[in-house]
C-alpha cells in the first residue's frame, strides 16, 4: 500500500499506529475479516476524541472536566442491511472481533475477501487547520476568560442577577478505512463559548442566551472583540424579554431575521431531503425531485466546505469529501442529501453527508451548513411591507415530523409588526407549519444572507452532530403563530 | 463485584489522593447492547456493542472550600487510569474553591445489603440477537397487516441493554448493581389520498417477560397512525386540553426539572419561591421513587452512593420537596433526597428516578366523554417551554373532541399556556398508569389552554 507522505490520512494513520499499533496490514486484515462473506461494502471507523469544558456559575468556576472517547466501529453492508459492531478498545484483536460480529448479519458465504487500502481518497484541503488544539489550551486561560465574561455581564446592567458561562473544546482524530480502498483521516477541532444570563425586575425574570463557535482555534473566541458583543447580546435579550408581552395566536405574515432563523430551512426542508427518508419514501418530499417546492427565487444549499464553520467537514464520516449541494434551485427540488448506503440504493452519488455522532453510531444522511441564498431586497423594505405580523429574530429550537412535514419552532426574540413598523417584543411565540408548503409562501428575500454564530446541534435517531444554518431576511406569508392570546 | 471494577476504582481513588485530592470518587460503567431494526421484510441493521467507561472526580480542600474536576476515559490500563487521576487533580487546581463542594457527609447506602430491585432477569443475559430480530419482525408484520392503508414504515426496532454500575468513594463506600432494559418500538406509516401520517407504539421493561406481545405493539402503532389520517387544523380557540399517556409524561418531566435543586439555587425555575405552597390542583400528587421494583429508573443507590428512596414532591397540590443531591442540598440548606444522577462522564447532578402522577378516577374514554369540546393531545413537538417563567407553547397533534366524542384528527396547531396555571387548572386525572419509560402519567385534563390554528 502507498500513500502521500503529508496527506491528512498519513497524519492520522501515524497517530493511530503510534498509539494503538494499527498499521496498513492489520487494517487490511480487519477489512478482510468483515468481507469473508459476500457483502457490498465494509468499513472501519477509528476515533480518538478529547473534549473538555469549564463552566462558570455564581461568579466562580466550580469545576472543570475532560473526557477521552476512543473506539472503533466496523460496518458491513449487504443490500439494504447493515451490520455494525463497535468497541471502545482499539486493538488488532478488537477490530477482528467486531468485524466478525458485523459480518454475521450476512448469510451468504463467499470465497473470502481481500482488500488493499490506500490513502488516495483524502481531500487536498484542510478547512480547519489549527496550530494549537482547543483541548491543549491551558485550563487557567479558560477560567480567566469566563471570569471576565461574568464581570462584564454584571457591569452592563444591575438587573442581571445570574450569569452562567462555559467554554467547550473538542479535538477528534478520525481514521476511515473502506473496502473500496478508501483510507482517509481527519483531525476535527470544535470550539464553543456560551453565556446565559438571568435578568430580574420585580417579580419578573427572563433568560438571555448567546453562543458562538466553530472549527478553529480557541483563541479566536478569547478576543474581547469577539466575546464582549456576545455577552452584550445575551444581556440585551434578557432585558428585552422583561418587557415582552404575550404573543398573539393565529395566522399572520412573518418576517424572519437573517442568520439563526435559518433553522426554519433545517427543520422544515432539510430533514425531509435526507436520503434515508426519501429512499424509504417516508418523507413528505419523497418522489418530488424536479417539482416546485418553493417560491420563485428560493435557492437552498447545503455546503460542508465553508472554512472554519461548525457544520463543515473535510470529509464526512464515511470518508467522502464534503461539497456544496444545491437542494432547491429557484424553487425547484433538485437534490437530496446522501450517505453511501442510500446513494447506492437510489442509484445516486454520495454527497458527503454521511455523518455519525461517534464510532458508537451508524452513519446516516445529515446536513452540514444549510442556507438560503440572498435575494435583492433591503431588509427594511421587507419589514415595511407587512401590515400586521410578527418579526422573529432568534429561535430557541425546533423540530419536524418528517412524514407529515409539520414543523414547529420557538422564538427567543420576536416583535409585533404593525403597519410596517417594529412594535413591542413578544414572548412565547411558536411558529408551526408544513415543510413542503412553507417555502412556497416566501414572498420576499433580503440581500443580507448571514450565518449563525456556530451553535447548532442537530439530533436525529438519538445522534447529535454539529451543524450550521444561514438565512437572509425573508417574509413568509400566513404562518400559524402559537401564543397564549387568542 | 468484578475484580476489574474493584481494582480500577481503588487505583483511581488512591492515585487521586496521592496527587493531592482530599476526597475522590469513581464510577465504572460496563455496558453491552444489541439492537436491530426490521423494515418490511428486511433487516435494516443489527448493532452490537461493548463499552466500559471510567469517571473520576477529584476534590481538593482549601481554606474556603473545595476545588473539583471530573474526567472520563475508556482506557482502563493502569497507566491510563493513573494519568487520568493525575489530570483530574491538575484540572481541579485551576478551579475556584467552593464552600459547598464535597462528598456527602455520611449516610451512604449499606453496600453489602443493597435491596434487590428486580432490575434484570439473569435468564435474559443470553438472549440471542435472532430472538430480538424476530420480535421486531413480528411487530413489523402485525403493523403492516392491520389495514391496507399501511404499506410503509420507518421500521420496528428491538433493543436489549445490559449494564453494570460500580461506584466507590474515598469515604469508604463501594457498591455495584446490575441492570437491563429491553424495548420494542414500531413506527408505521399510514397513507390515504396522497397524504401520510406516522405514529408509534412501544414497550419497555427490565425483563423480556415484562414486554408486551410484539404483534400487539405493531397493531397498536398502526392504529395510532391510521387515526391521524385526514388530520386538519382547527380555528384558534381556548378549550380544555387532555394529555394522554404518551404526552402527559413530558409535562411531569418539565415540572421535575423545575423542582431540581440546581434550578432553584440558580433562579432558573418558576417554582423557586413556592416551597410549601399550593402549586397544583387537589388532583396533583407527584411521586418520585428510586426503589420501585422493576422500575426503569430504579437503582439501589444514587450517583453519590446515598440510598435511593420514595419522595412525594407534590401532595394534593402542595409543593413538599425539591429534588436534591448533596451539593444542591447544602446550597439550599436541606438534605439530599437521594436523587444524585451521575454517569461516568460527568459530575453528579439531580435527576428524577421513577416519576409518576398518582392516578385518579376514570378512563381516558370517560374523560373525553366528560369534555364537551376540546383537544386530546397525542403528540407534542418542539421545545417551547421556558423554565424561568413557566411559559409553555408547543406544536401538537391529536384528536378534536366535540360533544364528548372524538370528531376528527388535528395537526399543525400549538397548545399554549403557562405551566403554573396549567398545574392549578388540572381538573381530571385518569386511573391508568402505563410506563413507557422512567416517567409515567395517567391521562390528565387542563381546564383551559390556547390552541392556535387557522
Amino acid at each position: 500500500m502507498s500513500f502521500d507522505a503529508d496527506s491528512p490520512a498519513t497524519d492520522t494513520l501515524t497517530f493511530f499506529r503510534e498509539r494503538f499499533g494499527l498499521d496498513e496490514s492489520n487494517l487490511s486484515a480487519g477489512l478482510g475479516t468483515a468481507l469473508e462473506r459476500s457483502v457490498d461494502f465494509a468499513d472501519l471507523f477509528f476515533e480518538y476524541s478529547t473534549q473538555d469544558s469549564v463552566v462558570l456559575e455564581e461568579s466562580i468556576v466550580k469545576s472543570g472536566d475532560r473526557h477521552i472517547e476512543q473506539g472503533v466501529g466496523v460496518r458491513v453492508q449487504r443490500g439494504e442491511r447493515q451490520g455494525y459492531a463497535h468497541s471502545d478498545e482499539i486493538s488488532v484483536e478488537s477490530v477482528r472481533l467486531a468485524a466478525s460480529t458485523a459480518r454475521a448479519i450476512s448469510e451468504q458465504s463467499s470465497g473470502g475477501g481481500s482488500v488493499t487500502v490506500s490513502g488516495g481518497g483524502a481531500p487536498g484541503r484542510d478547512l480547519y487547520p489549527v496550530a494549537t488544539a482547543p483541548t491543549d489550551v491551558p485550563v487557567e486561560q479558560k477560567v480567566s476568560l469566563l471570569g471576565e465574561m461574568d464581570s462584564y455581564a454584571r457591569s452592563l446592567d444591575s438587573r442581571i442577577v445570574q450569569v452562567m458561562a462555559s467554554v467547550i473544546g473538542q479535538q477528534r482524530h478520525l481514521l476511515m478505512v473502506g473496502s473500496d480502498g478508501t483510507l482517509v483521516g481527519d483531525v476535527q477541532p470544535l470550539v464553543r463559548l456560551n453565556v446565559q444570563v438571568i435578568a430580574a425586575d420585580g417579580e419578573r425574570r427572563e433568560i438571555g442566551y448567546q453562543g458562538m463557535g466553530g472549527r478553529h482555534q480557541l483563541d479566536v473566541l478569547m478576543e474581547p472583540a469577539q466575546w464582549k458583543p456576545l455577552v452584550q447580546e445575551a444581556v440585551r435579550v434578557a432585558l428585552l424579554n422583561l418587557d415582552a408581552v404575550s404573543c398573539p395566536a393565529g395566522t399572520m405574515d412573518v418576517v424572519l431575521g437573517p442568520g439563526w432563523p435559518g433553522i426554519l430551512l433545517h427543520e422544515a426542508i432539510g430533514h425531509g431531503l435526507e436520503g434515508d427518508f426519501n429512499r424509504k419514501k417516508t418523507s413528505a418530499f419523497s418522489d418530488r425531485l424536479g417539482q416546485r417546492v418553493a417560491a420563485e427565487g428560493v435557492t437552498v444549499v447545503d455546503d460542508g466546505t465553508l472554512a472554519g464553520r461548525r457544520g463543515s467537514l473535510n470529509v464526512d464520516d464515511e470518508g467522502t469529501p464534503t461539497r456544496r449541494n444545491v437542494l432547491i434551485e429557484n424553487g425547484t427540488l433538485v437534490g437530496y442529501l446522501h450517505d453511501r448506503l442510500n446513494a447506492r440504493l437510489m442509484g445516486m452519488e454520495p454527497t458527503g453527508n454521511g455523518r455519525r455522532e461517534s464510532y458508537a453510531h451508524l452513519p446516516m444522511p445529515r446536513m452540514t451548513n444549510t442556507f438560503m441564498l440572498a435575494g435583492q431586497e433591503e431588509p427594511e423594505d421587507i419589514l415595511r411591507s407587512v401590515k400586521n405580523g410578527l418579526y422573529a429574530v432568534s429561535f430557541a429550537g425546533g423540530q419536524v415530523d418528517i412524514t407529515s412535514g409539520k414543523f414547529v419552532f420557538s422564538a427567543s426574540e420576536a416583535y409585533r409588526i404593525e403597519d410596517g413598523v417594529i412594535g413591542r417584543p413578544v414572548k412565547g411565540a411558536t411558529l408551526i407549519g408544513n415543510g413542503p408548503d412553507v417555502l412556497q409562501r416566501v414572498s420576499r428575500i433580503g440581500c443580507d444572507l448571514e450565518f449563525d454564530r456556530g451553535v447548532g446541534t442537530c439530533g436525529k435517531d438519538g445522534q447529535s452532530v454539529p451543524v450550521g444554518v444561514g438565512l437572509p431576511t425573508i417574509r413568509v406569508d400566513k404562518l400559524t403563530v402559537g401564543g397564549t392570546q387568542s | 463485584m468484578s475484580v476489574v471494577a474493584r481494582d480500577v476504582i481503588a487505583l483511581a481513588l488512591r492515585r487521586a489522593k496521592s496527587a493531592g485530592a482530599d476526597q475522590a470518587d469513581a464510577m465504572l460503567v460496563e455496558a453491552d447492547s444489541l439492537e436491530s431494526r426490521v423494515r418490511g421484510d428486511e433487516i435494516d441493521f443489527v448493532v452490537q456493542s461493548q463499552e466500559r467507561t471510567l469517571g473520576i472526580r477529584a476534590l481538593i480542600r482549601g481554606s474556603d472550600g473545595r476545588r473539583s474536576a471530573v474526567t472520563s476515559t475508556s482506557d482502563l490500563s493502569e497507566a491510563a487510569v493513573e494519568r487520568m487521576a493525575d489530570e483530574t487533580v491538575a484540572i481541579a487546581r485551576a478551579t475556584a474553591e467552593d464552600p459547598f463542594a464535597g462528598l456527602p457527609d455520611g449516610g451512604f447506602a449499606s453496600s453489602d445489603a443493597l435491596p434487590d430491585l428486580d432490575l434484570f432477569d439473569p435468564g435474559d443475559r443470553n438472549v440471542a440477537v435472532e430472538a430480538r430480530i424476530e420480535d421486531a419482525r413480528r411487530a413489523e408484520q402485525a403493523a403492516r397487516s392491520v389495514d391496507e392503508r399501511i404499506q410503509n414504515s420507518e421500521g420496528s426496532q428491538a433493543a436489549s441493554h445490559f449494564s453494570r454500575v460500580a461506584y466507590g468513594n474515598s469515604e469508604g463506600f463501594l457498591g455495584e448493581y446490575e441492570s437491563a432494559s429491553h424495548s420494542l418500538f414500531s413506527e408505521p406509516l399510514a397513507h390515504e389520498n396522497g397524504s401520510m401520517q406516522r405514529d408509534y407504539w412501544m414497550t419497555v421493561g427490565r425483563r423480556l417477560s415484562a414486554l408486551e406481545d410484539p404483534a400487539a405493539v405493531g397493531r397498536r402503532a398502526a392504529e395510532r397512525a391510521l387515526r391521524r389520517l385526514g388530520a386538519r387544523r382547527v380555528p384558534t380557540c381556548e378549550v380544555p386540553v387532555i394529555f394522554d399517556a404518551v404526552t402527559a409524561p413530558s409535562l411531569l418531566r418539565q415540572v421535575a426539572g423545575c423542582l431540581s435543586g440546581y434550578a432553584i439555587y440558580r433562579s432558573m425555575s418558576f417554582l423557586g419561591d413556592r416551597m410549601g405552597e399550593r402549586i397544583g390542583s387537589e388532583l396533583v400528587t407527584l411521586v418520585d421513587d428510586g426503589r420501585l421494583p422493576g422500575g426503569l429508573g430504579s437503582k439501589p443507590f444514587d450517583g453519590e452512593g446515598l440510598p435511593t428512596r420514595r419522595n412525594v414532591l407534590i401532595e394534593r397540590g402542595e409543593l413538599c420537596t425539591w429534588l436534591l443531591d448533596s451539593y444542591s442540598a447544602r446550597k439550599l440548606g436541606g438534605t439530599s433526597t437521594g436523587n444524585a444522577s451521575r454517569g461516568p462522564g460527568g459530575a453528579p447532578g439531580v435527576g428524577a428516578t421513577n416519576l409518576w402522577l398518582e392516578p385518579g378516577e376514570g378512563t381516558l374514554e370517560e374523560i373525553v366523554a366528560d369534555t364537551p369540546r376540546g383537544l386530546l393531545v397525542t403528540e407534542l413537538i418542539g421545545m417551547g417551554f421556558n423554565p424561568v417563567t413557566g411559559d409553555y407553547s408547543r406544536g401538537a397533534a391529536g384528536l378534536w373532541i366535540e360533544d364528548g366524542k372524538i370528531a376528527h384528527p388535528v395537526e399543525e396547531v400549538t397548545v399554549a399556556g403557562n405551566l403554573a396555571d396549567m398545574l392549578t387548572s388540572i381538573d381530571a386525572v385518569g386511573e391508568e398508569l402505563h410506563w413507557l419509560g422512567r416517567v409515567a402519567s395517567p391521562p390528565l385534563r387542563v381546564a383551559r389552554m390556547t390552541v392556535a390554528g387557522e
